[in-house]
């Protein structure tokens, strides 16, 4: 049996067949193929993924599930996930990232929660490169004509732009969604005896073991994995939408699950696995859209909007009905019995016969051989002393500012419908987006970040920056970090440098979710993102869920008062290692970025929470890409007000304006809250910058610029 | 004061259109499927929400059209009775014939989502009474076809009758080009049938009907209709 050609190892293959009592037959081989495919089965990381914690006490459901639920109180919970479509964005820009932006939809609406707000994760390549325009237009166009169709807003996000993603573009989507938290829909509560639903679009040969696809490097050929594309119909998905949240106010259906990679096997098993019931599902009942598919073909076919659904028998003609009113197919293809089986039958003869717990975690785990890169020291070199200081500062801000990755992403944002469901505060192009929930006086806040250039740098460190960047932002606009999720986008981890990096990266974000008690409740993990040209850089993405006890407790960025007193707590003493002043300055991506430590990010977000809701300051934002001059160019851009800043420290002002890392902070405080301020932040390094009022920003003997001359560089809304 | 908001498959502004309503007024709403044949009985107000009825497939809003409950919405138009068609509402209304001109693709072609000033040409209608004329207003606009287009001599008719009650602006209420965000003729956002009765704007008031949200401009709109319905009128 030629077992390789469906994407299977000896060793799995032997294990398959030792639990069968003989060997799988094709079908069955497909099924596992994809099921125990990389992107399915995590064979290569779930070793990793036990380091994070994901435990807490306002989790409601951590990993495992659909997605994460953190409790916001009154009952309600907030569900989120991010998920990466990259390979079919790759190949397929438009499609892939529209058809990603529905997929990540589906996975929070099967928790019975209403999709309330996306933010996706963009990583394109070099603006110069010949494919990146393209693949960057195409890629915005499809999250933003999905997600205004179905009506979820994309109210944020991360927008990177490097060489390393010429060929291998990521795009990751992050979903959440409010549910009762009495009212949330399992895919574990299936019982024996019951209906199995599906429910949505018919079933193609669109997106056939897409997961698969997802699972190995792109080559020249990939073209010819169009067909692994799925169409994506944000129509459809608005009526499976509202259908699935009447089926469930309706206390109509017992157990659900989305159609995601590999369609029915995976939701059909899944749901069977984790309920512990077998189930039986008669192919020939499965609505088609095209004639003469194998039961293989629909049992892997991606076709997308399609949900299933376990119910009472008794309750399936009100299903149908409701089914009928959304305009949707909806068919009976099977029942669950008791036992541990998961038998496919066509045309009334079995053609696949597997028990669900052999699909969904019977697949042996890979152990993947980890090596220090060797050039990881080279990396490291940086000599600041070989790095003059900027001739003229007002060129370097203006070069720091014009850096794709840096500058304003309105052309982005413009294409997103960023407030439908009126519940937007604040959308794109802030450090944290805002959320009401209507009724209550609660705010839920969002960002998604990440640092890819640490993380090639330092693994650990930038693995742990990335998610304490995520929680600082939270902390300064007055939000508790509840939990977070993570897109884990990495190369092949069969290449033992990658692995370990992989490794590295992990062990960093987990040790930065301890020390600040941020648990992980869903995530996702994306490999082989690498061509014949070259592997992408360490990219986890990190998308973290706060909340704000109410409006008055929510301290805007961008919003000084003449006459403040502007305040920078942290360390002055950071580091340029892979910073964004170095890359703008064509200088290559080097050094070593700072230790990462704990205690210090604890105590910082202990402390910006108390700044934010004891009202001692007008203006909070966390120093992050571009340093210290990116947070007043910004600020001082978006509050339409000057400032003239004197840094009076010792150490070199290149580090002091444009270096990254570390717990940081720049504060705005009317002068009468100053002494609330510093007792807030006594113990914690804390300096004066200077004041705001006149008509332009004034670095001491560093840049300066008309605050009309910043509104145009940073033009905002 | 009775308003009955219908929702078509893919619309997917009812929600915040109904939220709007009864925030901003207190008063009665009713959610009414397309496939209905009648609007509830002492309706006042007809809104047609955004979103994309359809898909917005074959062209935005003209599958919607030709629902059913439309011409249920067509006789309460013929009889005097208000409707407000708002953002694919607006389009609806155009293809179903009860409001003139198209929307065709913004010239940007593609979508756009931001908030936009507005200058209140028409304040004598039932949506705009509470408005100083010349006011401008920040309402958000969120479309992908929304350039208002129609002939020459119709185009002329229209402003010579006062029907274009908004218009895009700058902040400072110049209806010039740098404040047009959709290549809209003459800077249209909307306009009023000639029995003044029917609405159809491409920006969104229940986007700006809430401080907490940025803006609070939609408030008035929405007291204009109340005013009106209060004074006798239907």
């Amino acid at each position: 049996m030629d077992f390789s050609r469906y994407g299977i190892r000896k060793e799995e293959f032997e294990a398959a067949s030792s639990v069968l009592g003989r060997e799988p037959n094709e079908c069955e081989l497909r099924i596992l193929g994809v099921m125990w495919s990389e992107h399915c089965s995590y064979k290569s990381t779930k070793r990793l993924l036990r380091l994070f914690p994901n435990k807490g006490p306002k989790v409601v459901l951590g990993p495992g599930e659909n997605a994460g639920i953190v409790d916001l109180g009154d009952g309600i919970g907030a569900a989120f996930k991010a998920e990466s479509h990259n390979h079919p964005s790759a190949v397929a820009p438009y499609q892939g990232a529209a058809t990603g932006v529905g997929g990540i939809i589906r996975d929070i609406l099967a928790l019975g929660a209403r999709p309330v707000a996306s933010m996706d994760g963009l990583f394109f390549g070099d603006p110069g490169h010949p494919r990146t325009a393209a693949l960057s237009s195409g890629i915005v166009r499809g999250v933003g004509d999905y997600g205004n169709a179905v009506g979820v807003p994309t109210v944020g996000g991360k927008t990177v732009y490097d060489p390393a993603y010429n060929d291998n573009p990521l795009l990751n989507a992050f979903c959440l969604g409010f549910v009762k938290l009495d009212r949330i829909v399992s895919s574990q509560t299936a019982r024996p005896g019951q209906a199995v639903i599906l429910l949505g679009s018919k079933t193609g040969r669109d997106g056939i073991a897409g997961a698969a696809f997802a699972s190995v490097e792109l080559s020249d050929d990939s073209k010819e994995s169009r067909p692994s594309i799925q169409i994506g119909d944000p129509f459809a998905e608005k009526m499976l939408i509202e259908a699935c949240l009447e089926l469930q106010e309706k206390e109509l259906i017992v157990s659900m699950q989305d159609m995601g990679a590999a369609g029915i096997t995976s939701s059909s098993s899944e749901i069977a696995a984790k309920s512990g019931v077998g189930m039986t599902l008669h192919f020939d009942r499965v609505p088609l859209r095209e004639k003469d598919m194998e039961p293989w073909e629909i049992a892997l076919s991606e076709s997308q909007e399609r949900m299933l659904l376990i119910a009472e028998h008794g309750k399936v003609d009100e299903i149908m009905s409701i089914a009928e009113k959304w305009e949707l197919d909806c068919a009976v293809i099977g029942e669950t019995f008791e036992g541990d089986g998961y038998s496919i039958l066509f045309n009334g003869e079995e053609v696949a016969s597997l028990p669900p717990s052999l699909i969904c975690d019977g697949c042996p785990q890979i152990h993947w051989p980890s090596k220090l890169p060797v050039d990881l020291e080279k990396r490291r070199e940086l000599e600041l002393d070989d790095l003059p200081l900027p001739d003229d500062w007002n060129e370097a801000l203006d070069a720091l500012l014009t850096l794709p990755s840096l500058a304003p992403k309105q052309w982005i944002y413009d294409q997103y419908d960023s407030m439908v469901q009126v519940n937007t505060v604040k959308g794109p192009g802030h450090p944290v987006s805002v959320l009401r929930v209507k009724g209550r006086d609660s705010l839920v806040a969002m960002v998604f970040d990440a640092d890819p250039w640490k993380c090639y740098l330092d693994p650990f460190r930038g693995g742990a920056e990335t998610v304490a960047r995520t929680a600082r932002a939270l902390a300064v606009a007055g939000a508790e970090p509840l939990g977070l999720t993570d897109c884990l986008n990495f190369p092949s981890p069969e290449v033992p440098e990658q692995y370990w990096v992989l490794e590295e990266c992990v062990k960093g974000m987990a040790a930065c979710c301890e020390a600040i008690g941020c648990p992980v409740v869903s995530g996702n993990v994306s490999l082989y993102n690498e061509s014949p040209e070259g592997a992408i850089l360490p990219t986890p993405v990190v998308g973290t869920v706060g909340i704000i006890p109410s409006f008055r407790e929510y301290l805007p960025s961008g919003n000084w008062d003449e006459g403040d007193v502007l305040f920078m707590v942290g360390p002055c003493n950071t580091s340029l290692a892979g910073s964004r002043y170095l890359r703008s300055r064509n200088l290559p991506l080097s050094g070593r970025p700072l230790e990462f430590w704990g205690e210090a990010e604890k105590d910082f977000i202990q402390r910006a929470l108390r700044t934010a809701r004891s009202g001692a300051a007008s203006s909070g934002r966390a120093i992050a890409g571009g340093g210290l001059a990116a947070a007043l160019v910004k600020d001082s851009a978006e509050s339409g007000k000057g400032a003239a800043v004197s840094l009076g420290i010792p150490t070199r002002k290149d580090v002091v304006l444009f270096g990254e890392g570390g717990a940081r902070a720049l504060y705005s405080v009317p002068m009468g809250k100053v002494p609330l301020f510093k007792v807030i932040w006594n113990g914690y390094p804390c300096i004066v910058l200077g004041r705001v009022g006149g008509s332009s920003l004034e670095v001491e003997d560093a840049f300066g610029f008309t605050v009309e001359e910043l509104g145009k560089k940073w033009r905002i809304r | 004061m009775k308003t009955a908001v219908v929702i078509f498959p893919g619309s997917n502004c009812d929600q915040d259109v109904i939220h709007a309503v009864r925030t901003t007024l207190g008063t009665e709403v009713a959610e009414v499927w397309h496939r209905e044949n009648d609007l509830p009985s002492g309706t006042d107000l007809v809104i047609l929400p955004g979103g994309f009825s359809y898909g917005d497939y074959l062209r935005s809003g003209a599958m919607a059209a030709r629902s059913p409950v439309m011409k249920s919405v067509a006789r309460h138009g013929g009889k005097g009775g208000l409707i407000l068609g708002i953002c694919n509402g607006f389009q609806v209304l155009t293809e179903a014939r009860l409001l003139p001109g198209v929307l065709l693709p913004n010239r940007t072609l593609s979508f756009i989502c931001r908030p936009c000033f507005l200058r209140v040409e028409n304040t004598a209608t039932p949506f705009t009474n509470r408005f100083p004329k010349g006011q401008v207003v920040q309402f958000p606009i969120a479309h992908g076809d929304g350039l208002y287009s129609l002939p020459e001599d119709e185009l002329k008719a229209l402003e010579d009758r006062g029907g274009v009650v908004f218009r895009y602006a700058s902040p400072e209420g110049i209806a010039d080009d740098n404040g047009n965000p959709n290549g809209s003729l003459n800077n249209i956002a909307g306009i009023i049938s000639p029995e003044g009765n029917i609405l159809g704007l491409m920006p969104h008031p229940e986007r700006a009907s809430e401080a907490l949200l940025g803006g609070e401009d939609g408030c008035l709109f929405w007291q204009s209709i109340l005013s009106f319905l209060e004074k006798g009128g239907r």
